[in-house]
């Protein structure tokens, strides 16, 4: 089924405002740092676990579940183990990054299907075949530098399903390959499943604005009449050649409502949105709108247009109020 | 065997001129290899693939070991065809710096480099290496020494491990070109402007603490990584080889630097803060973050 959209949760009450709003799957992850946003108060128990999948599974849904960082030397079976307890738990497939880490799961579970996660920085065909190949993957998830021809070149050249980021926090590097956050604290989204992590961020007032550090860092200052984001290192001002900018990202959220007729024609499995960080109430209210969005682009490719009560909406829930058609669309770069 | 020592890649865009120069010396620098090739952006031009191979043979002739290092973010259809001439030439080996490209290499049966970009963070993954014909491989260079110790431990036999350990650390790959962005310039019209940058466009913190630095596509650090006091511990892992990566200026002595610590000298982590273009960092070694130096907070920075 083409455009299926693919929701975060983050908590059992996310994942039922995705349910509830119209999301084909969502996608969790365990309680501990087996996947990419390993934040305190987030994610699900085994018990939790098993109560999502039967809400999902009752309303004919699916749920994906992130192991997507990868696992460290000592701590193998930590992995394994949630490899395992996915299968036992009957996830509809889990969403993975590491090869070694697949292999196992596709030798001691071969009915369990595979997604490769955008950590596993897959940009073309040859590495996507890859996995394939090797490993029997059924999904890569692109990260978010290809522009819509070269995404077409991947879809043509594979039989793996692909899917793509379509809403929210959007990172300007190749995902699985940006070790900035750990440079900054120690803690990577790779080996840690963080990117700039709240217990290093310190926020302080001082005569010249408000800043925002991280680990002692200086990310941004802010002036009285500016609005402060969350300070992920990407998306803060720095000095180049005596200019303070934006260096390498503005504070803004991917959304690629304009480009869903084209996503459907090139053969895009799933649209994925960002989140599981976010409330249930974000949830919901971005669910609810791509879900409309996604139904009126297969009623009719060729006259869709974005409502614009949908991308009011959106704007009102994005990072910064702006948005992005980020790398798919060429001038970005 | 004792340890040796690898030049890494060149990761900065300079004159052709310069870069003939700058190998024309490296066949004469204490190095056992040397490797070759754009790593970092497809738009860079004035040294072909036929000229890196041309260079590769002149190496070979002076008595190195010649790797070729593959683009580490593949994006198009050139790109690959590119990677599929590397892979088919067949005179030398190949670092693999993505997993299209090991696919590539275990498909002709070419004995491959795992690259650091190939994220090897435990010794399951390093067997599916193995097994598709890698013979030595590169850990992540956020990676630490207790990591990469108990990592080493089940490492499939035969495997040789190389380590980063001296160069501003590569830290990300983008669709961006920050280098461009500075100048307002489209990517696809960059104007080239890396060339007036030979070891990276620096970015520092509002108030002015040296951070990263910007180098096309790829941001790396403001920092120079340097594991020239680590020499015991490499040893005591069995690490093969230590991979330096290219400056512009001051490489030979950094050669001779490293030269000196593995002959036993003392005084030479001295001298090469002196020919470093940014502050000493070992953070990542330690298990701390990368951008710390020393063991321990307040140690040697």
């Amino acid at each position: 089924m083409p455009l299926d959209l693919v929701c975060p949760a983050g908590s059992l009450v996310s994942l039922k405002a995705a349910i509830d709003n119209g999301a084909d799957a969502v996608y969790m992850g365990f309680r501990d740092n087996t996947n990419a946003r390993a934040f305190p108060g987030l994610n699900f128990d085994e018990a939790q676990a098993a109560e999502g999948l039967r809400y999902a599974h009752d309303r004919g849904r699916k749920v994906l579940l992130a192991l997507n960082t990868y696992p460290q030397p000592d701590t193998w079976s930590r992995w394994t183990g949630a490899v395992d307890r996915a299968a036992k738990l009957g996830m509809d497939a889990v969403i993975l990054a590491d090869p070694g880490l697949m292999r196992y799961a596709a030798r001691q579970h071969p009915d369990l299907r595979l997604h490769l996660s955008v950590q596993g920085s897959a940009t073309s065909y040859e590495a996507v075949n890859f996995y394939r190949e090797h490993f029997g993957i059924q999904r890569a998830v692109l990260p978010r530098v290809l522009s819509l021809p070269q995404v077409e070149n991947v879809v043509r050249h594979t039989d793996v399903e692909i899917e793509l980021f379509g809403f929210g926090g959007l990172c300007v590097m190749v995902e699985g390959r940006c070790l900035l956050s750990s440079y900054c604290t120690g803690e990577s989204p790779n080996s840690a499943g963080v990117c700039s992590p709240a217990k290093a961020v310190q926020w302080k007032d001082t005569p010249t604005g408000l800043e925002s550090r991280l680990n002692g860092v200086l990310l941004d200052r802010y002036g009285r009449d500016e609005k402060a984001g969350y300070p992920t290192l990407c998306k803060g001002r720095f000095e180049v050649g005596g200019e303070t900018y934006y260096a390498i990202e503005e504070p803004t959220s991917l959304n690629t409502l304009d480009l869903l007729p084209e996503m459907l024609k090139i053969g895009i499995a799933a649209i994925k949105i960002e989140g599981r960080q976010r409330s249930p109430a974000y949830v919901a209210q971005v669910t609810k709108v791509w879900r409309a969005a996604i139904d009126a682009v297969k009623n009719n490719a060729d006259s869709f247009r974005p409502a614009p009560a949908w991308q009011a909406e959106l704007n009102k829930l994005s990072e910064g109020q702006s948005h992005t058609l980020g790398a798919y669309h060429r001038p970005w770069k | 065997m004792e340890m040796n020592l690898s030049l890494g890649p060149l990761l900065y865009y300079w004159s052709r001129d310069d870069v003939l120069a700058f190998y024309d010396e490296a066949a004469r620098w204490p190095v056992a290899r040397v490797h070759l090739g754009e790593s970092v952006c497809s738009r860079r031009h004035l040294l072909r693939l036929p000229d890196w191979l041309g260079l590769a043979e002149q190496l070979a002739a002076a008595g190195k070991e010649v790797v070729l290092s593959t683009q580490t973010l593949i994006e198009s259809e050139s790109d690959l065809k590119t990677l599929r001439r590397i892979v088919s030439d067949g005179r030398f080996a190949v670092e693999a710096n993505e997993w299209g490209a090991v696919r590539l290499l275990s498909g002709a049966g070419v004995p491959f480099v795992a690259g650091p970009t190939l994220n090897v963070y435990n010794p399951e993954t390093l067997a599916v290496l193995a097994g598709l014909g890698a013979t030595r491989w590169l850990p992540p260079v956020e990676m630490s020494r207790v990591t990469l110790a108990a990592l080493l431990q089940r490492a499939p036999a035969g495997m040789e491990t190389e380590v980063f350990a001296y160069g501003r650390l590569p830290l990300a790959y983008s669709a961006r070109c920050f280098t461009a962005r500075h100048y307002n310039l489209p990517k696809d019209d960059c104007q080239f402007r890396c060339l007036d940058h030979p070891d990276g466009l620096a970015l520092a913190t509002r108030e002015g603490e040296p951070f990263l630095t910007l180098n096309g596509i790829q941001t790396q650090s403001a920092g120079v990584y340097t594991l020239i006091g680590e020499l015991p511990a490499l040893r005591e892992l069995a690490v093969a080889s230590l991979r330096l990566s290219p400056q512009s200026r001051h490489m030979g002595r950094v050669i001779d630097a490293f030269q000196a610590a593995l002959a036993g000298e003392s005084g030479g982590a001295d001298g090469l803060a002196r020919i470093m273009p940014g502050p000493p960092v070992d953070g990542y070694w330690h298990g701390r973050a990368g951008l710390e130096h020393g063991p321990e907070k307040g140690g040697a920075c």
